[in-house]
């Protein structure tokens, strides 16, 4: 429960307001290693602590790699973090996309926004176990050409032969050649098997709602869905209660969960 | 003259039309043409008479509107198997934005005057063509109040 010092080995701006951090021990070794979904609590000295999803690959875990977002005091605190800083890291935290039990079966993953960065593990994963998967689908939506995150590897991936990537921005200028319109436009455009899918969803809940709704109507079965929720994180393991999502506790029981475990808590206003 | 044999077997296999009976396929044939447009063409220009409606063969459209500060704001892109141009069901018959080839595009056009003709004679066909539009344009209202929510914008 007590952070542990990390170093900052290197800061990335990724668009105007996010960027990546790389981290590693202040006292030398290596960082834990993590499962795909999971999340850390970083702690900016003296403004607060924040929850937030490890975004690098998980078969190379000596570092840890947070993409953040600067929506608050601390993720602007951690956005003016230098080479050299140092923060404090409790975890890994929380469940994990189910990358194993989705071996056999085509595997979609549906982002919206800094969705990616949650994702970003899992992908890697499947890409470095390829030949485990079937057909293997990446949608990605954001708000406009300058909005999309990891351009250059959404680029990489589609370069891949074994792997079908679409982008779609919701508005965009004339030079963008690109998909315009909602993510889920994509979907019945991705050619998967909607029987024999896994699907793993990260973004907005409003983009997951809707998401969710074209599966269905596609016939991916509610247990085949897996989303990553967010909620108020403080303890990160279930004690504080700020999390609680129903029955639930984002924290421990999440953030991945699979759908048809959450459905009801989701239709709940105001939950 | 139209070849209405030759755009009845496309028109069979663009999806807008599938299980569609042959003879109403035939007859809305007779006001079709096969078309195609480059890279950059525009198809329809806002406020201009909407005298044709199109069904996607191949290709990619940007519908985008004119801003004065802007070179243009793409809103929304359609590609194979869709369908755009519904200004012609509605009067006064104008184009309501822009639309663009994003690259090669082949289509098959409808034109207007034709199939309103058609449709006031034949209500079957005119009931028939709607249902099918109708959930199209439900599923585009639906991206667009999707786009409207901001759903990426911080929260």
């Amino acid at each position: 429960m007590t952070p542990v010092p990390f170093t900052v080995t290197k800061r990335t701006p990724e668009l105007a307001d996010t960027f990546t951090l790389e981290l590693t021990p202040a006292a030398g070794g290596v960082a834990p290693s993590f499962l795909p979904g999971q999340f850390n609590m970083l702690y900016a000295f003296g403004v607060g602590e924040v929850p937030i999803s490890i975004s690098g690959d998980p078969a190379h875990s000596g570092t840890l790699i947070h993409t953040i977002r600067d929506v608050g005091a601390v993720t602007n605190a951690l956005s003016r973090l230098k080479k050299g800083a140092q923060i404090g890291v409790r975890g890994p935290f929380g469940s994990a996309w189910p990358v194993v039990e989705a071996e056999g079966s085509d595997v979609v993953i549906i982002a919206g926004g800094i969705g990616l960065a949650p994702l970003r593990p899992a992908i890697n994963h499947i890409l470095a176990n390829r030949t485990k998967y079937g057909r293997f689908v990446i949608l990605y939506g954001a708000r406009s050409p300058a909005d999309a995150l990891y351009v250059k590897q959404l680029q990489s991936w589609r370069g891949r032969l074994d792997t079908y990537v679409d982008v779609t921005v919701d508005h965009a200028g004339r030079d963008w050649a690109g998909n315009v319109g909602v993510v889920t436009r994509l979907i019945g455009r991705a050619n998967f098997d909607a029987h024999h899918a896994k699907v793993f969803i990260c973004g907005p809940e409003i983009m997951m709602r809707f998401t969710i709704k074209e599966l269905a109507d596609l016939g991916v079965a509610k247990d085949d869905i897996y989303v990553s929720m967010e909620r108020n994180m403080k303890c990160a393991v279930g004690h504080c209660g700020h999390c609680q999502f129903g029955g639930h506790f984002i924290c421990k029981d999440g953030p991945v969960f699979e759908y048809a475990r959450i459905e009801s808590l989701l239709q709940v206003r105001g939950l | 003259m139209v070849k209405v044999e030759g755009l009845d077997k496309l028109m069979a296999e663009h999806p807008f039309f599938q299980g569609m009976d042959e003879a109403s396929r035939k007859t809305l044939a007779g006001c079709a043409r096969n078309e195609r447009f480059g890279a950059g063409d525009y198809i329809a220009n806002e406020g201009k008479p909407a005298e044709r409606f199109y069904f996607i063969r191949s290709g990619t459209v940007a519908l985008e509107f004119h801003l004065p500060s802007n070179d243009g704001l793409v809103i929304e892109t359609l590609h194979d198997g869709e369908v755009f141009g519904w200004s012609w069901m509605v009067p006064p018959y104008e184009w309501a934005y822009d639309i663009r080839a994003v690259e090669l595009t082949r289509v098959i056009s409808l034109e207007a005057t034709c199939l309103r003709k058609k449709l006031k004679k034949d209500n079957a066909l005119g009931f028939e063509l709607y249902s099918r539009f109708v959930p199209v344009m439900a599923k585009r209202l639906s991206s667009a109040r999707q786009q409207l929510t901001d759903m990426y914008g911080k929260s």
